[in-house]
């Protein structure tokens, strides 16, 4: 049994990438998961695997530092590439630090997006997790997409072995930079199966937003929209007395999911805050202006348009704004193709998901209409899915036309494939949105390239300025967050704006640290039986302010009290109510009732605390000073018991 | 808080005009604003004269919560809002706000341009009444204002159709709508939480059917279309445009499909492809099966089925027609069972549930000679044929949502009141729960116990646990326990009782009671204490006595006893000592002195 402990919340931290995060609450006999984010960016050292056998990836040059000597043979994973050192085997990712905490002690895992969830099959089938999962419905279904989408893609490749030699202590140290500076890649893994992701996805429990959940008595958990995506959400956790936010992908721009609401965070006794923009210095609205307009001008100049993207979200926008952008420069005859194994999952979704949109794209609804306008571009025709590049493209495809399709790393998918095919024409762009790569890191296996690249990366997280108004307005009384928050991103160090900037010292983390969070509860809820109620006898101390005492029987279930009236017990005396004395004795409305009573002979004397009131036919002395009254007598109890009942009339009690 | 009132002004005893007041916590909350099909006159809404006999409704409504999109369900609803006065939030489903304007606006028709009424609500009204309606998601908590909160649970009954929980502080209420414990080819079954509510507001529309199976019941209605078209008669299907419809289309749509039939079939057009494109949409509110599969093969797009256009009832040949209205009570369906219900080749098949005094009621009642309103009476000639279609709970699975809420009291609605009784006695004698069947404009009060929620001071919880008589201290355990509740600003804070003085900023008063007798004891001091506190050992029990090092004995908390005397002489005195906490446990020691302590042990 775990005995309720006053001060004891803690935050564990199993990611150390701030928008792909996982931490764990321990709280109120309580513990809970916030997001179970997969860092994907362990990518970038891989090699492309491609769709179609290429020339060019499958005859690179093998590759060993000089300390290490030839018969490790490290040449067969290690390739030299356009002047840079990339790993040859199947992709591994950094998986969360499930061993910072006993993972069978996770009582529920929140699922803030699906952005933040791809690590979920790596703790549900591989640790001994056996807690509840709460989402959204289009978190779960563009999340297995996600999933999906990701294991199609590797299973499209014939690479089954895997690079480990590298990750020897004494190897890595001799390898160069970005390699030598991979965290811990023992502990990264190759990707789940179809399985997995299916054993694992039917674990979720569904939520709507603004919908309590219960865990174990003990917290009421909450989702609530955050505007970042289809289905996106911030979670509320209160227990009966604090209220944590949880504060992940959020957005205050206006774009196709339903808005963020901020009132129910505020006045939280913590916030923690993840999630904010990756790209400080790109203002999304420009960006997509820019998108807009270079792709317009590569196609108006015959070339074609190549966008690496996700296969939801950001994209929707991309479609609506380009569509519109070309019909009016008179471009409305281009093809726009997406490529995709979830691509017409993922368009078809999108539009049954209206009570999760925009108002404005809500109310299409009412009409009946679709609320995307993808719906309408794929019955006119403008709008053509494939499923993949071999899923009949080559034969429908007609040049110029702007293709989005995965993966926005460029290490797998279709867009691998295109960017070999296509990059060797200076007529072509390759345009990347997803804030999640570095775009140079993502091309430098296919340099050199003749297609202009663009880079408008689109993230509509919350900047550091929105962020720090929102922190104002909100006023959390402990704000947690990264550490990465707190001093201006690497390369700009002069720009000390972005920055997360609050009157008070936040609570940071990083990697692997635990927070202690300084919460202290002084209450439980206690439910008292109307029956018990009703026999208290309340008596007022002061004007507006009543005392009564209680005797009732503690019913403990579920983390819930309940004090009812005590029906039988073995010992009758625990029944009484006991009574409770304040104040000070009026000497002599005491020795007037004394008097009354038929007391004679009584001598009030001045004594250095009070009074001594002596009855001196009795042989009794009763001493009264402030708070104390003592009654001293030899054994006359009918008396004794006169004095007390008195005693008892004189004194203000409950 | 108070009993929680609840009156019918509508489906009270009786199915139609669904309007039910409930009132609890002071806050008063209307379920339904629906009409009745069977009357013509005043009677067909809602007597809104109950809840003020002039002026308009809004200072005496909360809000209004409007279950599902039928109009016994919503048809009064712009009467009310827009012709009486309501102005406050009128809450629906996103599926029930997007159809339900259609369907009044196709109720206005019907009475205003053909029957030609006037004094009805108009369509600019129905605009300006939809305004006020606030759309709710499934299980999302609506808070209607700090106090009131509402939440939707999944009906199934139509698309969009929810159950409703009501909340005022710890009380709550559940209303059902309509609701379908069985899921059919296009929805799910409803579903509620173990929500506990102190009263289930309950449809009975099939109260005492047990319904067989689905898939029989599908059979057969499949073999009589296909017998009749067989034969080259016409079938004539009349329906809701949404909803029955729509589940019944796909059923034929696949039966056509596998047995490669080319007999025509007719949905009565205009709704017929706006009400498909609100399933299209909404595709999430539909069953699990439909969502997995639409990307792939959208149901609701119909291959066989093609619009119907008026001239084509005089056409010969065989066909399948669906047209509205669903109870024959005027519209396209009336117009083509007028033309073909003379033919005994044809079949009309009703799918729902009929309310008294509508053609497809008389019908379905044996009624063989129907009159118009132009007086000319017609017989009927043609199969009826009533398959039990509609999307209703059957006594079973109303027994069913009762196990699954556990609510404390039952209350049915919208059913007929001989089956009302019996299913009433069924609930009562399974579930032991209070069932009641109020008929329209009866109050029935709900009465509640309340518990009170209190803040109790965690150290009370520990250290009164630690001082229980538990040995390890489990402030998980059930005990009694002793506290001071402070009732402040209309907060009230169980606290211990020094604890409760300290913030109050009162000063305890202690008395003490200290009295000396004599006893007859002769020998050393420590003898006579030594038989006290075997004598307290005794009685009291060995772990309640200290002694201490000065010679006296301590016992409870507070009661301290001392001998003291010469130590040759023959008398000692006892001095007792205790506080008035311990005052039953001081005043029997003085009589247990006095009566002697037990003689020398050596005698």
């Amino acid at each position: 049994m775990r005995i309720p402990n006053s001060s004891s919340m803690k935050l564990y931290v199993l990611s150390g990438q701030p928008s792909k995060p996982c931490y764990v609450l321990r709280f109120n006999h309580t513990t809970v998961m916030l997001d179970c984010g997969l860092d994907v960016s362990t990518l970038l050292h891989y090699l492309p695997v491609p769709l179609v056998h290429s020339e060019k990836f499958s005859k690179l040059p093998g590759w060993c530092p000089r300390e290490v000597p030839a018969s490790v043979k490290l040449d067969t994973e290690l390739k030299e590439c356009a002047g840079k050192v990339f790993l040859d085997g199947e992709p591994e990712f950094a998986i969360p630090e499930f061993d910072l905490v006993d993972m069978s002690e996770i009582d529920a895992i929140l699922i803030s997006n699906y952005h933040c969830m791809l690590a979920l099959p790596y703790l549900t089938e591989y640790t001994n997790f056996r807690g509840i999962i709460y989402a959204t419905d289009p978190t779960l279904y563009i999340g297995r997409q996600y999933m999906d989408e990701m294991v199609e893609y590797l299973s499209r490749s014939s690479k089954s072995v895997k690079a480990t030699k590298w990750k020897q202590p004494n190897i890595i140290s001799c390898l160069p930079y970005p390699l030598r500076d991979a965290v811990l890649p023992t502990m990264w893994r190759q990707c789940y199966n179809k399985h997995d992701i299916q054993a694992c996805l039917s674990k979720v429990q569904t939520v709507g937003f603004n919908e309590h959940k219960d865990v174990f008595g003990a917290l009421d958990v909450m989702a609530i929209s955050s505007g970042f995506c289809l289905g996106s959400s911030n979670w509320v956790i209160c227990s009966q007395y604090d209220k944590i936010s949880y504060l992940s992908g959020s957005s205050t721009l206006t774009t196709h999911p339903r808005p963020m609401e901020q009132s129910a965070l505020k006045n939280s006794d913590v916030l923690i805050m993840c999630c904010l923009t990756q790209t400080p210095t790109a203002n999304p609205d420009t960006m997509i202006g820019e998108f807009c307009v270079n792709t317009a001008l590569t196609l108006k100049n015959g070339g074609n348009v190549l966008v690496p993207c996700y296969s939801s979200g950001v994209v929707y926008d991309l479609l609506e704004c380009l569509s519109g952008h070309l019909e009016s420069m008179g471009l409305g005859g281009v093809p726009l193709y997406f490529v995709s194994p979830v691509a017409d999952k993922s368009l078809a979704y999108s539009n049954i998901y209206a009570e999760w949109l925009s108002q404005d794209k809500q109310s299409k609804i009412y009409l009946p209409e679709s609320p995307f306008p993808h719906a309408e571009l794929i019955k006119t025709g403008r709008l053509q899915h494939f499923s993949s590049l071999h899923d009949g493209f080559s034969n429908e495809m007609r040049t110029p036309c702007v293709v989005f399709c995965g993966h926005p790393s460029l290490r797998f998918g279709d867009a691998v494939h295109l960017v070999e095919l296509w990059g060797k024409s200076s007529a072509n762009t390759v345009v990347f949105t997803e804030p999640d790569f570095p775009y140079l890191e993502a091309l430098a296996p296919f340099q050199p390239l003749a297609m202009k690249v663009s880079y408008c990366p689109i993230d509509t997280s919350l900047s550091f300025a929105q962020a720090n108004k929102l922190i104002k307005e909100l006023k959390p009384l402990h704000l947690v967050l990264p550490k990465a928050y707190l001093s201006p991103p690497l390369m700009l160090h002069n720009r000390t704006d972005l920055v997360i900037d609050t009157d008070y010292a936040p609570l940071s983390f990083k990697r692997r640290d635990m927070v202690s969070i300084p919460v202290k509860r002084r209450y439980e809820k206690l439910d008292l039986h109307p029956e018990l109620a009703a026999t208290l006898l309340p008596t007022e101390v002061r004007p507006g302010i009543a005392v009564a005492t209680v005797t009732g029987y503690l019913h403990a279930r579920d983390n819930k009290y309940l004090l009812k009236a005590v029906e039988d017990t073995k010992d009758p005396n625990k029944l009484k109510n006991p009574t409770h004395l304040w104040g000070n004795l009026d000497v002599q409305e005491f020795v007037k009732k004394l008097k009354e009573r038929g007391v004679t002979d009584i001598k009030v004397e001045d004594s250095p605390g009070g009074h001594i009131v002596l009855l001196q036919n009795d042989d009794t002395l009763i001493q009264i000073e402030n708070g104390s009254t003592h009654v001293i007598c030899q054994g006359n109890e009918q008396l004794r018991k006169h004095i007390r009942d008195i005693l008892l009339t004189c004194l203000q009690k409950f | 808080m108070g009993d929680i009132k609840v009156v019918p002004l509508g489906a009270g005893q009786d199915v139609g005009r669904s309007c039910i007041l409930v009132s609890m916590g002071g806050k008063n909350i209307m379920l339904d604003c629906g009409m009745h099909m069977g009357f013509n006159d005043e009677r067909r809404f809602p007597d809104f004269t109950y809840i003020t006999r002039n002026g308009p409704l809004s200072e005496f409504l909360d809000c209004v919560i409007i279950s599902h999109f039928h109009l016994d369900h919503c048809g009064a609803l712009p009467y009310m809002s827009e012709m009486v006065g309501f102005d406050g939030p009128i809450y629906m489903t996103h599926p029930t706000k997007a159809i339900c304007p259609i369907l009044l606006e196709d109720y206005r028709k019907i009475t205003v341009d053909r029957k030609g009424e006037t004094n009805f609500f108009t369509s600019e009204m129905i605009k300006s009444c939809m305004k006020k309606t606030v759309a709710v998601n499934l299980h999302q908590t609506v808070q209607v204002d700090d106090e009131l909160e509402i939440k939707a649970y999944y009906a199934g009954h139509v698309l969009g159709a929810g159950m409703f929980r009501i909340k005022v502080g710890s009380q709550s209420v559940v209303y059902t709508g309509d609701y379908n414990m069985t899921p059919d080819r296009h929805l799910g079954a409803a579903w509620i939480d173990k929500c506990r509510p102190d009263l289930l507001i309950t449809e009975s529309t099939y109260a005492t059917t047990i319904r067989d199976s689905k898939r029989c019941r599908e059979r057969d209605f499949l073999k009589k279309v296909h017998d009749c078209v067989e034969k080259g008669g016409k079938v004539l299907i009349p329906v809701f445009a949404l909803g029955r419809a729509q589940e019944l289309c796909i059923l034929l749509e696949t039966y056509w499909d596998r047995m490669n039939l080319q007999v025509p079939i007719f949905f009565s057009a205009g709704l017929t492809e706006k009400a498909t494109n609100y399933y299209k949409l909404f595709i999430t509110w539909t069953n699990q099966k439909i969502k997995n599969t639409f990307v792939q093969r959208n149901m609701f797009e119909f291959k066989h089925i093609k619009p119907f256009e008026r001239a084509y009832a005089d056409n010969p040949g065989p066909m399948v027609v669906f047209a509205t209205p669903g109870m024959l009570h005027g519209g396209l369906s009336l117009q083509i069972f007028r033309k073909w219900c003379t033919s005994d080749q044809n079949v009309i098949i009703m799918p729902g549930y009929c309310v008294a005094g509508t053609v497809g009621w008389k019908i379905l009642n044996g009624q063989r000679k129907i009159e118009f309103e132009n007086r000319q009476t017609v017989e009927v000639k043609m199969s009826v044929q009533y398959m039990s279609f509609s999307a209703h709970a059957d006594a079973k699975g109303i027994m069913q949502l009762i196990r699954h809420c556990e609510p404390k009291n039952v209350m049915l609605v919208h059913g007929e009141a001989v089956k009302m009784e019996f299913l009433k006695k069924k609930i009562q004698q399974e579930f032991g729960l209070d069932c009641t069947n109020p008929a329209n404009g009866e109050t029935v009060s709900i009465p509640s116990t309340v518990s009170i929620p209190i803040d109790m001071s965690l150290n009370l919880l520990k250290r009164d646990a630690t001082t229980a008589e538990l040995e390890v201290p489990q402030p998980k355990q059930s005990r009694v326990l002793h506290g001071t509740l402070v009732m402040k600003d209309g907060k009230m804070l169980l606290l211990e009782p020094s604890q409760a003085m300290k913030e109050l900023g009162l000063e305890e008063h202690t008395i003490r009671f200290t009295s000396t007798i004599f006893v007859d004891e002769a020998g050393p001091i420590k003898k006579t204490t030594n038989k006290v506190y075997h004598l307290l050992k005794e009685k009291y029990g060995e772990r309640n006595v200290q002694q201490s090092c000065d010679g006296s004995l301590t016992l409870s908390d507070s009661v301290l006893i001392k001998v003291s005397g010469s130590e040759e002489g023959e008398g000692k005195s006892v001095l007792v000592s205790w506080s008035l906490q311990d005052e039953d446990l001081g005043s029997s020691l003085l009589p247990l002195l006095e009566k002697g302590l037990p003689p020398d042990l050596r005698g």
